[in-house]
């Protein structure tokens, strides 16, 4: 069923110079949509003077399925929701779980969490930026050089978890598995190299008159309205909001950790490719910190009961800062074996509140770049 | 970072008239929640976002829940004559409690980092009265939500700018998330 269309009777939409608007409709099978997303774009010329985005050819009530399933049986299903990251959803949930149930976490796996969580967030917004610059239309070296970077990280994630993409790797109270030997070497080398491919990076792309001709100035959020929005993650920063939820709640050992929170000035679209580049750089800093100082022990509190988890009848909602945004679960148990309500609290949804805002008054070419720079993947806007 | 006390002393003072009720949590997480009134819960929202000690500028999280009527049987301890003795029996007995939908919102303060705030707003039942007031004017980040719990679970929110289904499309029925929904072409899988 198709929406109801825009309504084009209002005035002061294309009756002044009496031309025709044009509505098309982008996606869901666009390439730049990333998924399949839908745009109901009203243009005058090509200036968009209306957007409205149409969800849901995703969905697959995931919240309803996990009503269903034992608290343990839906860390799996938590990595479809992002399926760029499946190690930050993990967490997130698991997060959730562990404030539901009063769960302390070994430090040791405090520590495994927050390296396969960076290591996350650096090929999220590699790729993004990748993503980014093809929709601009330099065509496959970016995306290539990110995927690259990607493929070392994943295979990274395959020895340690078994799965490239769909994880599965963390449990109430800590982690599956333990490093296997020669890991953490491995990983020392792939961050020791990500540095200079961010250098090389930049130096092709940062400086390009091209890419700051086509992004600075288009798709200017504001910081109230990006606030009020609800927009979270890297968005966020770029319009000049210090909010990192590893700073404000501080969950895990990120307190232990010094990075810094990078901001932007204008909220445009470089600004949040800027973002993005620079929080690259201060995961690796983490990195380095968290590899250096990975405590020995154990990796799972051995007084967990992973099967038959039955939390006492309440509820709990916990949040982390993952790479597109505040990634929540909100649980509510009645103290049987599966919960009573799961609810997903996703960022790439809430941040296209305000793709319209950005949007208006723009040339449709660069509709598509302000939605690639929000950076969504529709397995979480939609589940 | 004020406590639930603390800030239903600040609301009350500042809007009187407004009736706040505090819904515990037993769980350790020791989120307990403020059930709101419909008349007044676009004030104390707008009063909660914009008081300068207050400053909960971000609605993180807007949901749904579903609270089907129920019935729990209880003991209740009754005195009855037996062989003309008063005498002191136990009695099975059945207490109705009504259902309801209810819509929970997680708010924080970017400006003071403080939070969560989790707010609740509950319907008359589950059928008929099933309108909510919408926050959506005061946070936009509820636009989307708020039209999710709509779809999903047929809340009707009041002064939502454009109240549609988000997620099924437009002529599906039913609301999903419902704990009493059946899909139409369901079938169980046979052993």
């Amino acid at each position: 069923m198709i929406a109801p269309p825009p309504q084009l009777s209002a005035p002061g939409i294309g009756d002044s110079v009496g031309h025709d608007l044009l509505e098309v409709s982008l996606g869901p099978h666009h390439p730049s949509t990333h998924g399949v997303f839908r745009m109901d774009v009203v243009l005058d010329g090509e200036t968009v003077v209306k957007l409205t985005p149409v969800f849901g050819y995703l969905h697959r009530n995931h919240e309803k399925i996990a009503e269903k399933n034992s608290y343990l049986a839906s860390i799996p299903y938590t990595d479809r929701l992002d399926y760029m990251c499946s190690m930050t959803n993990n967490w997130a949930y698991v997060l959730s779980v562990e404030k539901l149930a009063g769960l302390a976490v070994p430090e040791r796996a405090e520590y495994l969490r927050v390296i396969v969580a960076e290591l996350t967030r650096l090929f999220n917004h590699a790729c993004l930026a990748g993503f980014l610059l093809q929709d601009m239309g330099a065509l496959g070296t970016p995306m290539m050089y990110a995927f690259r970077e990607r493929e070392k990280i994943l295979d990274l994630f395959e020895s340690l978890s078994g799965s490239r993409m769909m994880c599965n790797y963390m449990r109430f109270g800590g982690c599956r598995c333990d490093l296997p030997a020669g890991w953490l070497e491995q990983a020392a080398k792939v961050a020791a190299d990500f540095a200079p491919f961010l250098d090389q990076f930049e130096a092709l792309l940062s400086e390009n008159e091209i890419l700051r001709a086509r992004c600075e100035g288009v798709g200017v959020l504001p910081r109230d309205l990006a606030v009020n929005a609800g927009v979270t993650g890297p968005g966020l920063r770029a319009s000049g909001v210090n909010y990192d939820i590893r700073k404000v709640d501080q969950y895990g050992v990120y307190s232990r950790f010094k990075f810094r929170v990078p901001l932007g000035g204008r909220g445009d679209v470089f600004d949040r490719y800027m973002v993005r580049i620079l929080e690259m750089r201060e995961s690796l800093r983490i990195l380095d910190q968290a590899l250096r100082d990975l405590p020995a022990g154990a990796i799972l509190n051995p007084r967990v009961k992973l099967r038959n988890l039955r939390p006492k009848a309440g509820e709990a909602y916990g949040r982390i800062e993952a790479p597109k945004g505040e990634l929540g679960f909100y649980l509510i148990s009645d103290g049987g074996p599966a919960p009573y309500r799961y609810r997903v609290r996703p960022p790439s949804l809430v941040n296209l509140t305000v793709l319209e805002d950005m949007c208006l008054g723009h040339a449709i070419a660069d509709v598509v770049i302000i939605l690639g720079s929000i950076d969504i993947v529709l397995g979480e806007v939609d589940r | 970072m004020h406590t639930l006390e603390q800030i239903m002393a600040r609301v009350t003072a500042a809007l009187p008239g407004v009736r706040l009720e505090v819904i515990p949590n037993a769980s350790p997480a020791n989120q307990a929640s403020l059930l709101l009134d419909h008349e007044h819960a676009r004030e104390i929202a707008k009063f909660l976002r914009d008081d300068p000690d207050l400053r909960f500028d971000y609605a993180s999280n807007a949901t749904g829940v579903d609270w089907p009527e129920k019935t729990v049987k209880e003991k209740v301890k009754v005195k009855k004559i037996i062989d003309g003795v008063e005498k002191e029996a136990e009695e099975l007995a059945e207490r109705k409690t009504p259902g309801f939908l209810e819509a929970v919102y997680h708010l924080y303060s970017m400006a003071l980092g403080q939070g969560p705030l989790i707010l609740r707003l509950r319907t008359g039942n589950r059928t008929d009265r099933v309108a909510l007031p919408s926050l959506t004017p005061i946070w936009r980040s509820c636009e989307f939500q708020e039209r999710e719990i709509f779809d999903l679970f047929g809340i009707e929110f009041q002064g939502h700018p454009d109240l549609r289904r988000l997620l099924m499309w437009d002529n599906f029925a039913d609301h999903p998330m419902r704990k009493d929904y059946a899909p139409a072409d369901h079938q169980e899988a046979k052993p």
